[in-house]
C-alpha cells in the first residue's frame, strides 16, 4: 500500500488547492531552476535510474526516449509533445492530472523540454475534454504570470514556451505520428517509421512525444531521487501508477497506486471489492480496451505490472482497469470493442481498414449465436492477418482482445451457437 | 466511414468580432508558415459558434488558414467532433457507448435518448430543441456512464436521472454538470482511501466549478464569454461557492439557433511584419487621468505598469492599435502573442466605448 506521502498526484481528485500556490504549498515547483541548472545528461539518467517507463501503453523507457533527441540542434528547433489525447477505453486517468494537478504536468514540460533541447512543447489533448482544457490552459497562463514559464523560465535561463492544442474525437491521434499530423492541421494517419519522429517529427523536426503522466512525474522523480521512484514495484516495473478501475465494482475510482500491486487488493483497498463478492469476478481488462482479457482464475495472483500482465498474453497499457462480473455477456462487452476499432480505423492501411468491419460483423453473428462453430476458428486467423501488418498499432489493438476472448472464452461462444441452434435458451452446462 | 456535406447549406458564414480576435490568436501558437496546425480549433469556433460545421465555414477558415478547402473539408469530415449537420437548438447530446458505459447501463440512456428526442440518432426532435449520438470512449470510465451536453460531461447517471436533465434542459434550465451521484470527481464513492492529508479546498471538481462560474454549458459561443484564464486572474485560488449561490444559468442558447447571419466573410488576416510599427504613444495621461486598463481581461498590474512605462494609458490607444502595432508591442513587452490571443483590441474597443469588458 502506498502512503499519502510518497504519492505524486496530491490533489488527483481536485479537492485541495488547485492554484499554483496550492501546488507549490504541496511541494511543486520547488527549486526547479536547481534541477535545470544540474544539467541535461544528468536528468536524463535520473530517469533512466528510476526505471520509469512510458504511461501511455506501450511502457518503453522514458529516460531512453529522451536520450533519442539529437544531442545539438542542427538549426532546426526541437519539439516535446505531451500525449493528451487518453482515448483508449477504460482510460480516465491523464483527465485527472489535467483538471486537477496541471502544475505537474506544466513543470514537467518545461524540465523535459530542457532535457531535449526544445525551447516550445506543445500538450494535445484531445477535443473532449473541453473544460480539462480550459482548467490546464489557464494553469498554463497562472504559469506565464509567475515567470515560470516564457523567457528564462522559472529562473533557469532557459527560454521555454508552452502550447495546448486540442483534437476533435479521434482515438489514431493517440498513435504519435498521427498525432503529429494532426498538429500539423491534417487527418490524423499515423506515418510510416523510420524516420521516427525523433529524427523528423512535428513540422519535420526532432520530437518527442511523451504521455501525460510520464511527464508529469519527473520532476517529482528528480526532486526525491532516482531510487525513491525505483523503490516501488518489481524490477523493471518501478514506480508509482495511476490506476483507474470501472466497469463492475462497488466504488469505481482513479487512484495512484505502486506499481506491482495485486489486482485483487487494488480492487478490494480502492474500489470496495468486485460488484457481488471477488467469486462474482467473471473477467478483467487490466490496460484498456487494446489489451486481452484475464478470465477470473488468472485474477487471483495477478499482478499489476508490465511484465506479469506480458507473461500472461495481456498487458499493462494504460493501466484502465475493467471490471466485469458474471452477469456480463462477456462476448458482448469485446464486441462493442470491436466495433470501437472499426469506428476509429483511420482508413489507411486496407488490412485495419477493412479487417475491422470484418471482425466486428463476425462479432456481431457471435454475440447472438447465429454462427457456425467453424467461424470462431476463421475470425482467429483473421486477427493475425490483421495484426503486425498495418502501419500502426489500431490494428494489433483491435485484433488482441479479439483473441483474448477466443483464448479464454470459446467455450462460453461455442455454447452460444449450439444453444442458437437448438433453440434452448441459454446455455445450460453439460457437466 | 462516410460524412459528407449536409445538402442543406447556409449562404455564408463569418466569426462574430470577438471570435475573429481569438483565431488570429490560435494562428499566432504556430510557427511562421504553419498556420495550417490552427484548423481545427478554428473549426471548432466556427461549430461552437452555429452549432455545426457548414460549408462556407469550412471556405472561410480556408482563406484565413491559406489552405484549398478540400484539405480543411478533409479534416472536419474526419474528426467525430466536427457535425456535418444541424443539431438541436438547445443541446447536442453525446452518449457514451464504448465497454465500460455499456457494462454501466449505457444502453438504457440511449433508450432514453430514442424515446425523449428520436428514434435516430443524428436527427432532429420534433421541437428542433435535441439530437443526440452514441460515441466512443469520452475518457471519463470510473464516472460511468455518462454524456456530454455542450461543453460538459454529466457523469455517474441513471436512465431516471438522465431523462430528468433532458426535461430541464428542454424547459431552459441547465443542471449542475459531473457526477449525479454526489461524488466529487473520480474518488471513490463513499469516502476516500487516498489523499485524505491536505484540507478541502473546493466545493465543486475543476470542470464543475468552471461549468458553474463560466454558465457556457450549452451556449453557442460568441468569444465575449469570460474564459477560465479570467477566473483564474480574477481570485486565486478559485473560490468556494457558498451553499445558495447561483447554479450553472440557464443560457439563451434556444433564441440564436438560426442566426446564420448574412454578414460578409472575412478574408485571410494580414500577416504583420516581424519588427512592426511603432504606435501612437504619449508621454502622460490625458488630463482626467489613465484608464484602468486592468479591465482588459489579461492585463494585471505588472503589465499595466508596463504598458504606462510604454506610453499606453488609455483604451482608445490600445483600440486603435494595427496588426502592426501589435506585433511592435509584443515585440517590445515578450508578450508572445498574448495581445491577439486574449483578445485585448475588442476588449479596449468595447472598453473604451464605455461598455464593460
Amino acid at each position: 500500500m502506498l502512503d499519502d506521502k510518497d504519492r505524486i498526484f496530491t490533489n488527483l481528485y481536485g479537492m485541495h488547492d488547485r492554484s499554483l500556490a496550492g501546488a507549490k504549498a504541496r511541494g511543486h515547483w520547488d527549486g526547479t531552476a536547481g534541477l535545470i541548472a544540474n544539467g541535461r545528461d544528468w536528468i536524463v539518467n535520473e530517469i533512466k535510474n528510476s526505471g520509469l517507463r512510458g504511461r501511455g501503453g506501450a511502457g518503453f523507457p522514458t529516460g531512453l526516449k529522451w536520450s533519442f533527441m539529437p544531442k545539438e540542434s542542427d538549426g532546426r528547433p526541437h519539439y516535446l509533445v505531451v500525449n493528451a489525447d487518453e482515448s483508449e477505453p477504460g482510460t480516465c486517468k491523464d483527465r485527472e492530472i489535467m483538471r486537477h494537478d496541471p502544475h505537474t504536468l506544466i513543470e514537467g514540460c518545461l524540465i523535459a523540454s530542457f532535457a531535449m533541447g526544445a525551447h516550445a512543447a506543445y500538450i494535445y489533448i484531445r477535443g473532449e475534454y473541453i473544460r480539462e482544457r480550459e482548467a490546464l490552459q489557464a494553469a498554463i497562463d497562472e504559469a506565464y504570470d509567475a515567470g515560470l514559464l516564457g523567457k528564462n523560465a522559472a529562473g533557469s535561463g532557459w527560454d521555454f514556451d508552452l502550447y495546448l492544442h486540442h483534437g476533435a474525437g479521434a482515438y489514431i491521434c493517440g498513435e504519435e505520428t498521427a498525432l503529429i499530423e494532426s498538429l500539423e492541421g491534417k487527418k490524423g494517419m499515423p506515418r510510416l517509421k523510420p524516420p521516427f519522429p525523433a529524427g523528423v517529427g512535428l513540422y519535420g523536426c526532432p520530437t518527442t512525444v511523451n504521455n501525460v503522466e510520464s511527464i508529469a512525474v519527473a520532476p517529482t522523480i528528480l526532486r526525491r531521487g532516482a531510487a525513491w521512484f525505483a523503490s516501488f514495484g518489481r524490477a523493471n516495473n518501478t514506480g508509482t501508477k495511476i490506476f483507474a478501475i470501472s466497469g463492475h465494482v462497488n466504488r469505481p475510482c482513479v487512484v495512484e497506486e505502486s506499481m506491482s500491486i495485486g489486482l485483487k487488493e487494488l480492487l478490494e483497498r480502492h474500489c470496495g471489492g468486485v460488484r457481488g463478492g471477488w467469486k462474482n469476478l467473471k473477467a478483467v481488462i487490466p490496460g484498456g480496451s487494446s489489451v486481452p482479457l484475464l478470465p477470473s482464475h488468472l485474477c487471483d495472483d495477478a499482478i499489476m505490472d508490465f511484465d506479469w500482465l506480458r507473461e500472461q498474453k495481456s498487458g499493462l497499457g494504460t493501466a484502465a482497469v475493467i471490471v466485469m462480473d458474471q452477469s456480463t455477456d462477456v462476448i458482448k462487452a469485446i464486441w462493442r470493442l470491436a466495433k470501437f476499432y472499426k469506428h476509429e480505423s483511420c482508413g489507411q492501411c486496407t488490412p485495419c481498414r477493412e479487417g475491422t468491419g470484418w471482425m466486428m460483423r463476425v462479432m456481431d453473428r457471435l454475440v447472438t449465436g447465429e454462427a457456425e462453430i467453424e467461424e470462431i476458428d476463421t475470425l482467429l486467423d483473421v486477427t493475425t492477418r490483421v495484426e503486425g501488418h498495418t502501419i500502426c498499432a489500431l490494428g494489433d489493438a483491435a485484433a488482441w482482445p479479439i483473441q483474448g476472448l477466443i483464448r479464454h472464452f470459446r467455450d462460453e461462444i461455442e455454447d452460444r451457437i449450439r444453444a442458437r441452434r437448438s433453440g434452448r435458451v441459454g446455455a445450460v452446462a453439460a457437466e | 466511414m462516410l460524412r459528407r456535406l449536409h445538402h442543406h447549406q447556409p449562404e455564408s458564414f463569418a466569426f462574430t468580432p470577438a471570435n475573429l480576435e481569438w483565431a488570429r490568436g490560435q494562428i499566432a501558437k504556430y510557427p511562421e508558415g504553419r498556420q495550417a496546425s490552427a484548423v481545427i480549433p478554428l473549426l471548432w469556433r466556427g461549430q461552437e459558434q452555429e452549432g455545426w460545421v457548414t460549408r462556407p465555414m469550412i471556405e472561410t477558415v480556408a482563406r484565413m488558414l491559406d489552405l484549398a478547402p478540400i484539405r480543411v473539408l478533409e479534416v472536419a469530415s474526419f474528426y467525430f467532433m466536427f457535425q456535418m449537420a444541424p443539431v438541436g437548438s438547445v443541446a447536442h447530446v453525446q452518449v457514451c457507448g464504448t465497454t465500460s458505459c455499456m457494462i454501466c447501463g449505457a444502453e438504457d440512456l440511449i433508450g432514453v435518448c430514442r424515446d425523449k428526442i428520436a428514434k435516430a440518432p443524428h436527427t432532429l426532435s420534433a421541437d428542433g430543441k435535441f439530437s443526440w449520438e452514441e460515441v466512443e470512449c469520452l475518457g471519463a470510465c470510473a464516472n460511468a456512464p455518462m454524456v456530454q451536453i455542450g461543453k460538459d460531461y454529466y457523469e455517474d447517471l441513471t436512465a431516471e436521472k438522465f431523462a430528468w436533465i433532458l426535461d430541464e434542459l428542454a424547459a431552459g434550465r441547465v443542471p449542475t454538470p459531473g457526477p449525479q451521484n454526489g461524488r466529487f470527481a473520480s474518488e471513490p464513492l463513499g469516502g476516500l482511501t487516498s489523499l485524505k492529508g491536505f484540507a478541502k479546498t473546493h466545493e465543486a471538481n475543476a470542470s464543475v466549478a468552471l461549468a458553474t462560474q463560466l454558465g457556457d454549458t450549452v451556449k453557442r459561443i460568441d468569444g465575449t464569454e469570460p474564459t477560465a484564464t479570467d477566473v483564474m486572474r480574477g481570485a486565486s485560488p478559485m473560490p468556494v461557492r457558498k451553499k445558495g449561490a447561483p447554479k450553472a444559468r440557464a443560457t439563451g442558447a434556444g433564441e440564436s439557433d438560426a442566426a446564420l447571419r448574412e454578414a460578409e466573410t472575412v478574408g485571410r488576416p494580414e500577416q504583420g511584419s516581424v519588427a512592426g510599427s511603432k504606435p501612437a504613444l504619449l508621454k502622460k495621461p490625458r488630463k482626467g487621468g489613465a484608464d484602468d486598463l486592468k479591465k482588459i481581461s489579461g492585463v494585471g498590474p505588472k503589465l499595466e505598469s508596463l504598458l504606462n512605462e510604454l506610453g499606453v494609458f488609455h483604451f482608445d490607444q490600445i483600440a486603435a492599435w494595427t496588426d502592426d502595432e501589435i506585433a511592435w508591442v509584443d515585440e517590445r513587452l515578450k508578450f508572445k502573442g498574448r495581445i491577439e490571443r486574449e483578445g485585448w483590441i475588442a476588449q479596449a474597443q468595447a472598453l473604451a466605448r464605455g461598455e464593460g469588458a
